[in-house]
């Protein structure tokens, strides 16, 4: 029997699964859509772990990370639960230990970490504005009417980037409508974009931070080659990308759970219907939302309550 | 019946405040309630937009006094755009209908003692001048040793063994301070409590991670502005340091400006307005022991705008994780926690590889 590790990362975007032996290998791997339901994104990757994986592994311990990861952790019983920065890190330092930075930019935020030696010396994450993520490059797509997908490599055909602002994305986005009123060719305008949103990043989240040799790039706007070009245009260096790069969050947790406690894991979540609820004290005007975790009839967990007044409804149920 | 006086809320300083008021005046003093998300909602509806969160804090706490039946409100004021709240709130105030009558305790920037006077011998004419600098100098004492526990709490709590012993022994420290009418009980009765809160069981490493709090005054002071940022450091065990609180903002900072000022050569030649030259003295001086400082201010803070550029340079020159946190009235804590844990790992880390 060989054991494994699960991590899981849990984006606002996307869901990533990993399964990894004692040596750090992803044996498995799975990265799908979380389109606003996690738990239900997160039961998917699970039964496809179930069906793919090999008898001989047994699951040993389980780390959830993402911006859903108490939620999720709390059904899976994970073993850990770990904020996305230090995850990434892990991650990254395991597959390039001489890395630098770490540039991320995903579907709701944008961060940076810089290392040193192995340890993480500094981070930055965007501030509460979802400028220049993912979310701004999809819903700009749409406008213009093309894939996403297609986005790099439209970018890559133009040899005269449109200017755009790259400030903000209210300003970006009216920038972009005149621009296109005015008769700018497409490819253009697109590859403005990628540029803009390289440039956003660097004048925003990395304002500052000395961003220091090997670079990786990660997250779901890795796979915009438009945008990493953009981004090796203006740092005028080589910048790596993973073809795991979106995988490094869950890795990372996947890793970092190897220290805790051996757990049973069980891969019959689908069997349990697993729903949240949500009640307001109502004890004093704060009105706190708590939230409550459901496994079929049973609340397995609750949170949202700051006071001991809040007590008395969380262990009512 | 009497009229009742009322102000607003920051951090437990209500306590001296409403023993001032209760000492000095004949009017039923009611602090406001206590500041909750309908606070924010209050003061958020009636306030302009873009002014700094602390703004819409004490509005909706006069607008929740005043519900409750205040008729005379107290104000202070000075500093950064502090100094025009007290008319702007007023002016909001009447507009929307209430009648009351407004105190504004320090004009001008500055408070005089006669001027002060003045204002309470409007209120009470009873009361004489002697009784006035009596009472408002064990005030000021009241104060001084609720921050000199508040330090010793501080390094303290995040490694408490029972559950709330420190805060539980807080809350009966202040109503025994309450009690006090004069210095040398008041006196007596700080020493008294420091020797308990010494004596509370603690169990703390050696080499604990310890942690710097600067920034804007009132997100520093105010735990609900700042999500609880303190009670959340505690959890994650961690002591704590903070060099604003009232006894330094009424006297320490004054004293010592020009001292700061000379040790901030290589980077200010002038105050930066409010707390700005403060805090980029305080990183210099942190960066010696602590493992990493928290920035708080509100979103638009112009003085602390103005220092942070500063800051960061200091914490780049000397070496120390530095983190700032913009408040303004998000509902959601999410982000914040993630980002504090996130430091949290990141100087731990620092610190197990020294």
């Amino acid at each position: 029997m060989k054991k494994a590790y699960l991590g899981i990362d849990i984006g606002s975007i996307s869901t990533k699964g990993v399964i990894i032996d004692s040596d750090n290998n992803i044996l498995l791997s799975k990265y799908i859509w979380t389109e606003g339901n996690p738990i239900k994104a997160v039961k998917e990757i699970i039964e496809y772990f179930k069906n793919n994986i090999s008898d001989d592994i047994k699951i040993v311990s389980v780390g959830t990370t993402g911006s859903a990861r108490r939620l999720i952790g709390s059904i899976l019983n994970a073993s850990i639960i770990k904020n996305e920065i230090t995850a990434h890190a892990i991650g990254t330092l395991s597959i390039y230990p001489d890395i630098k930075t770490i540039i991320e930019i995903g579907g709701q935020d944008s961060k940076i970490i810089l290392i040193d030696n192995g340890i993480v010396t500094d981070y930055a994450m965007n501030s509460l504005c979802a400028a220049g993520t993912g979310a701004f490059l999809s819903s700009q797509a749409k406008r213009l009417g093309i894939d996403v997908n297609n986005f790099g490599s439209i970018a890559l055909t133009s040899n005269n980037p449109t200017p755009i602002a790259a400030r903000c994305t209210v300003f970006a986005e009216s920038d972009l409508v005149h621009k296109a009123q005015m008769g700018y060719n497409k490819n253009d305008i697109i590859a403005g974009l990628c540029k803009s949103v390289a440039l956003n990043y660097l004048n925003n989240v990395a304002k500052g931070k000395k961003i220091a040799e090997p670079i990786i790039f990660q997250g779901g706007v890795s796979k915009n080659i438009g945008v990493v070009k953009s981004f090796e245009d203006i740092l005028n260096t080589k910048i790596i990308t993973d073809k795991n790069g979106h995988l490094m969050g869950a890795l990372g947790v996947a890793i970092l759970s190897k220290d805790k406690p051996e757990i049973e894991f069980d891969f019959n979540i689908n069997n349990y219907k697993y729903s949240t609820n949500s009640k307001f004290c109502g004890k004093c005007p704060n009105n706190c939302e708590v939230i409550f975790i459901n496994k079929d009839d049973e609340i397995i967990d609750h949170w949202g309550n700051r006071c001991p007044r809040g007590e008395k409804i969380t262990n009512k149920n | 019946m009497k009229r009742i006086i009322s102000f607003p809320h920051l951090g437990n300083y209500y306590i001296p405040v409403k023993y001032l008021l209760e000492k000095l005046t004949d009017f039923e003093v009611r602090q406001s309630p206590p500041i909750t998300k309908k606070t924010l909602e209050l003061g958020e509806k009636y306030s302009p937009n873009d002014v700094c969160i602390p703004f819409k804090y004490n509005l909706g706490n006069f607008i929740e006094s005043l519900d409750k039946g205040a008729s005379i409100l107290v104000q202070a004021g000075g500093g950064c755009r502090y100094r025009y709240y007290a008319e702007v709130q007023e002016k909001i105030l009447r507009d929307l209908g209430y009648e009351f009558s407004f105190i504004k305790l320090i004009s001008k920037d500055k408070m005089r003692v006669k001027e002060t006077y003045n204002i309470f011998k409007k209120l009470n004419s009873k009361l004489s001048l002697y009784k006035f600098i009596n009472t408002f100098i064990i005030t000021l004492f009241f104060i001084y040793y609720m921050d000199k526990i508040d330090v010793i709490i501080r390094k303290r709590i995040g490694f408490e063994v029972d559950k709330n012993s420190f805060i539980n022994l807080r809350e009966k420290m202040y109503k025994d301070f309450y009690n006090c009418n004069n210095l040398t009980t008041l006196t007596i009765c700080y020493f008294k409590y420091r020797k308990k809160f010494k004596k509370l069981k603690i169990d703390k490493p050696k080499n604990c991670l310890k942690v710097g709090i600067i920034g804007e005054l009132y997100t520093s002071m105010e735990p609900f502005s700042s999500y609880f940022l303190e009670s959340e450091l505690a959890k994650m065990n961690i002591e704590l340091k903070r060099y604003t609180d009232l006894s330094y903002l009424l006297w320490k900072k004054k004293l010592t400006t020009k001292h700061m000022l000379r040790k901030t050569k290589h980077y200010c030649k002038y105050t930066l307005g409010a707390d700005g030259l403060d805090n980029v003295y305080r990183t210099i001086k942190l960066a010696k022991k602590y493992d990493g400082i928290i920035h708080t201010k509100p979103f638009g803070c112009t003085p602390e705008v103005g220092a942070i550029p500063i800051i960061k340079k200091v914490a780049k020159d000397k070496n120390i994780p530095i983190i700032f946190f913009s408040y303004d009235s998000e509902t959601s804590n999410e982000g914040i926690i993630t980002r504090l844990e996130a430091f949290y790992d990141l100087i731990k880390y620092r610190k197990e590889k020294k």
